[in-house]
Order: C-alpha cells, then structure tokens, then sequence
C-alpha cells in the first residue's frame, strides 16, 4: 500500500540483505502474536457463525455445529443493510477521492517549496484525527440538528419546508463517512504526490501536452498508486462503520448499515451466530477485493 | 580480539570463489599483499574488486577459499574482530555523531586509553582539527572524506582497505588527496589496499597493481610493468590506450618473431610476447608511434606499417593526437607530445607510421572480435 | 492571460476552503468546551466559562474513563512499539522466506474493518472462557496497533543506510554496539513516530474496545458513546480539547524543533 507516513525516499547502498536465526527472533513474537489474536479470531468467527442453538432454547447458549440458517437469515433479512453498507461506502468513497485529491495536490505539489508550510498545512490536514472521532461526529450532528441555526439557515435560503431535515437521512450519514475517513484518503495520495517528479510534468509540457492533458496522462496515472491504496482505506473500514449510521450519531434505524445489525445481534441479541454470519459475509468481500489488488501488484508494496 | 600487528601485514587470499544467486562475482582469485605496501585493485564495475575489498573486511563471507592476515586465517572472522578497517565510498560517517566522536568510535569499541586525544591527534593530521565538534552534514566532500580516513587510520590496522575513497571528489582535490594519501602511507608504514577504475590514480598511487576483469586477475605488478608490457587485451586497453594488430605467427628467428598484416610486416621480441605460437595480437602504445610522410628506409629495429591517412586530428593540450587508417589493417592511434613546434599536417594527408620493435608486446590472448 | 491568474488562484482557494471545512467540527468541539452549559446537554450556547476547564474531574466518570484509556493506551503502545519495531528491521534487513505471507499478515489487520476485529476477538475470549477487562482490551488493542507501528518503521528503516552499519562493524563494533550505538539512535525518530500513532489510534479507538470490554472496563470514547444518547457534558469536549492541543504541539513543535536544527547545521558550513 505504500502508506509511508515519513516520506522520504528508501535509500540502499547496495549492500545485500541480511540472514539468519536472529530473523526468527524479530519476527515470531509478531507473527504469534497476529496469529493468535487476528487469525484465531477470525477462524472464530466462522466457528460461531455456522453454531447451532442450545438444546435448552436458552437465550446466548450455543452448541458447536454445521447450520448455515444464520447464513441464510443474514443476507436475505439484512440485504438492506449490506446493500447500504456497500452503498454509502462507494459514495463516500468517491467524494471523499474528490475533495481530497485536490487538497492533496495542493500540499504535496505546490508546496513542495516551502518545506515547513507544507509539513504544517499536513498536520492542519489530519488534525481532525487527534480529535475524537465520536466528539467529531457529534459537532457535525449538533450543527445539523433540525432546530440549529446551520438548518434554519439554509431552509430560508433555499425556501425549504420547516420539516426539512438533514440528520437521519443518508445524507447525514455519507457526510460523516466523508469527514471522518477524508486523512485515510488524503495521506496515500499525498505520499503519491510528494513523491511525484515535476520534471515529467515540465516535459509533457514542453511536449505540447494542455494541463487537462498533463493531468490525464501523466499526473494521474503516476499517482494511481496513491489513488488505489487511499480508495481501499477509505472504503474497507467505510463497510464496517456504524458509529455514523446510528441513530445516536448521524443516522436513524432507516440508515443501519452492516455494523450495526453486528452490534446489535452480537451485544445486545446475543445472537452471535447472527451477529458472526454477517462478519463473516463482509470480511469475504473485503478479502475478494484484497485478492484482486494483491494479485494485480503483488506483496511487495503493501505496506 | 586479537592483538593488533603494529605494522602492516601480509595479506593473502587463496583461490577465492564468490558466488551470488544467477551469477560469479569472483572466478579464482589469489592474491598476496607484501606488508607495507601501497597496492591498488583496478578494474570496471562489475568485475569483483568491491567484492574482494568486502570479502577482506569481513562483510562477506568467500563460497570458497581462504583469507589469511598475518599469515592467521581470517575467512570466517567477524569484522569486528579483524585488524582491518575500511574507507568507504561513500564515507559512512555517522550523522548522529559529532566528528570527533566519529573518529574516536573504534577506539571507544576496542577500549583503548585516550580515546578522544588519539583522535584529536588523527584529525591534526588530516587538518581538521578545528572541525571535531560538528556534524558530518556540515563538511564538504573532501572534509568528509578525510575524517573517514582519519577514523579509519585512528586505529593502526594492519591492513587499510580503500574502497574508490576519491570518486566524488573534483579534480583538483582528487589530485591533492593522492598525493596526501600515499604521503600518509609511506609514513605510517601501513599495508593499503586502495580499489579503483581509474588508471591514473592507481598508477600514480600504487606501488602494486591488479588490474581485475570478470573475477579474474589478469596482470599484476609494478605500474610501469603493466604499462609498458600489458599481456592481455584487456589490460592493454584498460590501462591506457593500445593499438592493437592480430596476425598469424610467420618469421621465427633467433629472439623474435614477426606477424604479417596486410603485407605489413610486424616484428616483436620473443621476450615482450606471451605466446610463440599460432594467431597473436601485438600491441604497441601510441605515444611510441611516429608518422612521416615519406615512406621511412626500411630498418631492422623499425615496424613500419602504411601508407595510411589521417583520418582525425585532436588537441588535448599535452598531447596531438592523430587518428590514421590503413587499409586493410585499421585504425592507428599516435600521440605526439606538444613541444611547441606541431607538424603542419592535414586531415587526408598520406603518411607512414613507425615504432621500435622494442616496444611492441605480444598478449596472451585476442582482442574481442579477432578470437579464433 | 487573465484566465491563467485566475487558475493559479483556484486550487489555493479551494484548499483553504476544504482546510475550513476539515476543521469546523474541532473549532466547534473546543469552542463548546467553553460553553456554560448546565447539566449534561451541551448543545445550546449559554455563555462563555472556564468552570469547565478548571473544574474537569468534577464528574468523577470522565477523569476515570480518561485514565483507563491512557493506561491501556500506553500499555498497548510499549508492547506494539516492541514487536512492531522488531517485525520493521525483519523486514527491511533481512531476507527470509514467506516475505509475502508477512507482508500479508501485517496487511489485513488495517484493512479490516472494526466490526470484524471486535466481533472475532471478543468471540475468541468468550471461547475462552477469559472473561472481559483491561487485559483483553490491551490484547486487542495492541494486535490493531501493531501494524501501524510496524508501516511507520518501516519507512525509516528504509531510509538508513546499511553501510553505516557496516561501518560500525568494520570499526571493532559487536553486533549488541552497532545497534545500540548506530542503529536504535537513527531509528529512534521513526519509532517514537509508530510510537504516537500507536497511542493516538489506541486512545481514540471505540468498537474494538466496546466489544471487549465487557462492560467492566469504561474507557474515554466508551464513555462518549454511552452519553451520546443522553446528553455529552462540556467536560468531555474538555478533554478532548485537551488532548487536541497536546498532540498539535507535540507534532507542530517536532516539525519546528527538526526545522531549527537543520538550518543550524547547514549555517556553519
């Protein structure tokens, strides 16, 4: 994925790589370490999700076993929010590639002069990480409350209807998915940018070539790199979200999305075969899309 | 850690074979060091001479062969436990370190007294004393250049390897650190392995010379034995400029014998040849070739080859140099040193060369091209 | 020629907007953190005060959720800064077989999403039969942690050169000197770096750790979440303010402090 978060160049002096036992030493207690808490959990998971109910009918109790009815439920009763998921997802995701490529562009081409401003104008580009991601959502959802004057502003403006609302619809909700997600968009595309040669530029320019045409046929297709590493991170955890879609945030019941019916099944149902079905259903997807990326550019520059 | 040789040491390496996933970086390659002396490794990238400097220091490990220092077998010592320090190509100073704490950073792992004073004392004699509290990053090239090698000769190894220590200086300085270089040397009594490309440099410098082709060693001694008497093509082409002309050896008798090329004859003494039979290349260098134009009265000291034109003419300030063409034989280099009086002579212009036979040398082997 | 003025303008102009809009919800958390709300709603404006700011522990809920979060955060942070540093000069230095399957292995944690991760793990305990507290949140929260560390590492491993190293060795240093003394000393900006992103991700982290917790664990973001619903007091955007702050002048004051010391450097040339 190349998300380098220091941007400076990989310098070698061809001196070979290095081996031997103390590799085992350096990378087992790692490996073990996502082996056991990453890759067990997931196995988990599937081991849960085809669990069958307790002989007892008690609520939460489960046997081991092989029933893919929670399979079944899951997406034919949950279409709606898988649909949705992956819905809001391809939409913020896009916005989220229009308004930060631009930003980006901005910060790793045109201030490339100034070192220091640009370094700055990055930190001002990620400071909404440092703050928390709930308080971030909740501002967006008091500024857009019905009755605030953000919304009373632009009902006048626009001559809306006084039941108008924002919050609660899609709307809402892809607009916190944009927000909240834009750093993990803008970054890859920034290390792409930063790193992009401006000489090329100024040749395809002296080669004859218009700006739209310089950004079409060079700018563009050297940053892709950057384009599909910042899309994946944006869109993956975008499926999985449910912070924005609740109702206590952004959304209402009529936005639920993926990670909510999980939350719901597996915290307050206790229906975790449910709840385990569905991750199971979206980790594949992702794990598809991962594939496909993986086969395409292989290994090497995944992180 | 074994006690350091005060002096410099004998360096030996036996049948040395490296090998790297898909190709041969070093064939079979012998080689001793006499202690004390100021030997250069020259040859093109690629051919294994940074190879041979990292097998030496220890950085990598020989697929076969042995090292032997002092007459002790280091193969599969460490590096830091060889009494060999390395200036590197690219310095490696360290950039967290002040200059003086560079210098004095062996000294400090070997826990020797007086770290920082030998250092000081190292840095003196490179000149930048006034230096010792900065950082590498605020020294010119050269600067750096010269802590690397007080760093390195801070520690009185036995054997100081250079590894083309001069490439990313500018003439000038270039020209100033060989001469400070082997003025250090020839103090200090060390042994110095200094690897190179450049031919000047390692002539100038070297009491030895190696020069190294594909793994190989192809000729080694004295620079002005491999200059005046190269035995290979390469060497002969590597090594300052050749003319080169391959015949079959026809006329043997008592202590020469002669190639015919195009009806030209081209004598060469049996001593100054590498072979006696067969298809040979006989080389001579330009600066003892003359022109004239007038076909020179036939001599039994003189190879005479022409008439020939001239095809390119050159002015490098020391010298002229001629480009002239032979039917049937080739092209023909000769260097005429400028002393003022330049013969008027014109592109197109008829001419015939010479050369004593004394200076021809025979190779071993065929320029790439000619090969049987 | 007018139009080329005007397109210089254009994406300096846009970039300031877009910086605005990035920042509304921060000037809009800080600025209620001044607010003179009573009670728990926080959502009319009732005047300027500092009572929150000086007053911040008077809801005994919210200095402990914050002091759970920092104790598990720097916990998590130590243990994923550890290993991750470990994996990064694995990766950089060393050739091994299975690079592929490691690089993978370091992957997929970022690229799957919260829900998955928590649901798993807490699955994986409840298997267990372990039981939910700090213990299973620190687990969780160091196996997320561990490849950010592990990336930003990474790219400062790059960026040393392994003749330096070399250098160390060929001047009479152990394995054990050259890293301590060469290695560890240039990598330590890069690690600090994993180290605070390590932090940040940890503390901020909600649904892994809600689905952790087990309830007997309440950190900074759980306690937002559960308050979401009623009301979230002014204290908590104190916080969060607070935290703000930190982390801008810890990252804008290194940016400025490294910025200082290179044009120092480069002055006495």
């Amino acid at each position: 994925m190349g998300i380098a978060f220091t941007s400076s160049a990989p310098k070698q002096s061809g001196s070979p790589l290095k081996s031997g036992k103390i590799v085992l030493v350096l990378l087992l207690p790692g490996l073990l370490y996502l082996g056991m808490f990453f890759m067990i959990p997931l196995v988990s998971l599937l081991i849960t999700s085809v669990e069958t109910p307790d002989a007892s009918g008690a609520i939460g109790m489960y046997q081991y076993g092989f029933d893919l009815s929670a399979y079944q439920h899951v997406i034919t009763d949950y279409a709606p929010q898988i649909g949705r998921s992956f819905g809001y997802a391809l939409l913020a995701t896009v916005f989220a590639l229009l308004i930060s490529y631009p930003l980006a562009y901005f910060v790793g081409v045109r201030l490339r002069s100034r070192p220091l401003i640009q370094k700055l104008t990055l930190t001002l580009v990620i400071a909404p990480f440092f703050i928390s991601f709930l308080l971030r959502t909740i501002a967006w959802k008091q500024i857009f409350a019905d009755d605030s004057v953000t919304m009373n502003f632009v009902r006048n403006l626009m001559h809306l209807d006084p039941s108008f609302h924002f919050l609660g619809t899609p709307g809402a909700v892809v607009w916190g998915l944009v927000y909240n997600f834009i750093p993990f968009m803008t970054l890859p595309l920034y290390t792409s940018l930063e790193r992009l040669d401006l000489r090329l530029l100024e040749a395809a320019g002296d080669l004859y070539a218009s700006p739209a045409a310089v950004f079409r046929r060079v700018t563009l297709p050297l940053t892709m790199p950057g384009v599909i590493s910042g899309t994946l991170l944006t869109f993956i955890p975008i499926t999985g979200d449910y912070v924005n879609a609740s109702r206590d945030f952004l959304g209402s019941p009529d936005t639920s999305m993926i990670g909510n019916m999980v939350q719901a099944d597996f915290l307050q149902n206790s229906d975790y075969p449910s709840a385990s079905a569905l991750s199971a259903v979206l980790m594949v997807v992702i794990l598809v899309i991962v594939g496909v990326y993986v086969k395409r550019t292989g290994t090497e520059d995944l992180l | 850690m074994k006690e350091f040789v005060p002096a410099g040491a004998d360096l030996e390496l036996r049948a040395i074979r490296k090998e790297f996933p898909g190709f041969t970086a070093i064939e079979n390659l012998d080689l001793h060091i006499p202690a004390g002396e100021f030997f250069a490794l020259l040859g093109p990238s690629g051919c294994g001479k940074t190879t041979t400097l990292r097998i030496i220091a220890g950085l990598e490990q020989p697929t076969s062969g042995q090292v032997l220092l002092g007459g002790q077998d280091v193969t599969f010592t460490k590096p830091h436990e060889r009494p060999v320090n390395t200036v590197f190509q690219s310095y490696a100073l360290f950039p967290h370190m002040s200059i003086v704490e560079n210098v004095a950073f062996g000294l400090r792992r070997k826990k020797a007294a007086d770290p920082v004073a030998k250092a000081m004392d190292a840095l003196n004699m490179v000149e930048l004393g006034h230096v010792a509290e900065r950082r590498p990053q605020q020294l010119s090239g050269g600067q750096q250049q010269r802590v690397a090698l007080a760093r390195a000769l801070v520690n009185r190894p036995s054997l100081l390897l250079l590894d083309e220590p001069l490439g990313a200086l500018d003439l000038k300085l270039r020209r100033q650190m060989q001469i400070e270089l082997k003025a250090i040397q020839m103090e200090v009594g060390l042994t110095f392995l200094h690897v190179t490309h450049d031919q000047e440099e390692a002539m100038d410098m070297a009491d030895t010379v190696a020069v190294m082709n594909k793994g190989r060693i192809e000729q080694m001694g004295a620079p002005e034995a491999l200059y005046e008497r190269p035995k290979t093509a390469f060497v002969s082409k590597f090594l300052g400029q050749s003319n080169l002309f391959v015949g079959e050896i026809a006329d043997s008798s008592g202590d020469s014998f002669s190639i015919s090329v195009a009806g030209n004859r081209i004598t060469v003494p049996k001593h100054r040849a590498e072979k006696q039979a067969g298809k040979i290349a006989i080389g001579v260098r330009p600066e003892k070739v003359e022109f004239h134009r007038t076909d020179p009265a036939a001599a039994s000291h003189l190879n005479i080859l022409g008439p020939g034109v001239i095809k390119d003419i050159r002015f490098t300030g020391v010298s002229n140099q001629y480009l002239i063409e032979i039917p049937n034989v080739g092209d023909v280099i000769v260097f005429a040193q400028n002393v003022g009086i330049s013969p008027v002579i014109e592109l197109g212009e008829k001419v015939w060369i010479s050369f004593k036979v004394e200076h021809a040398f025979g190779l071993a082997d065929l320029p790439v091209g000619d090969e049987e | 020629m007018r139009k080329l003025r005007l397109g210089r303008f254009a994406l300096p102009l846009y970039s300031v907007i877009a910086l605005v809009y990035l920042l509304v919800p921060i000037i809009y958390t800080i600025a209620f953190s001044f607010n003179d709300s009573k009670g728990r709603t926080n959502t009319i404006w009732q005047g300027f005060t500092f009572s929150k700011w000086l007053d911040v522990c008077s809801r005994p809920d919210i200095c402990n959720a914050v002091g759970t979060s920092l104790l598990i955060s720097a916990v998590s942070t130590l243990v994923a800064t550890v290993l991750g540093t470990a994996m990064a000069i694995a990766l950089v230095r060393y050739s091994f077989k299975a690079r592929s399957l490691v690089s993978l292995s370091l992957f997929l944690p970022m690229a799957t999403p919260e829900v998955v991760m928590g649901a798993g793990l807490a699955g994986l305990f409840f298997n267990l039969g372990t039981g939910y507290g700090y213990t299973t949140v620190i687990l969780a929260h160091v196996m997320f942690c561990l490849s950010f560390v592990v990336v930003t590492v990474k790219a400062r491993v790059q960026t040393l050169d392994p003749v330096l190293e070399e250098a160390g060795q060929d001047l009479y240093g152990s394995p054990t000197a050259v890293f301590w003394r060469i290695t560890f000393p240039l990598l330590l900006p890069g690690i600090v770096s994993g180290a605070l992103l390590s932090f940040a991700l940890s503390f901020d982290d909600f649904i892994i750790t809600y689905f952790n917790s087990g309830g007997a664990v309440t950190t900074f973001p759980m306690y937002i979440y559960i308050a979401a619903s009623k009301g979230v007091p002014a204290e908590a955007n104190v916080i969060a303010s607070a935290v703000f702050i930190l982390a801008i002048l810890i990252v804008v004051g290194t940016q400025l402090a490294t910025n200082l010391r290179q044009k120092r450097l480069l002055a006495i040339k």
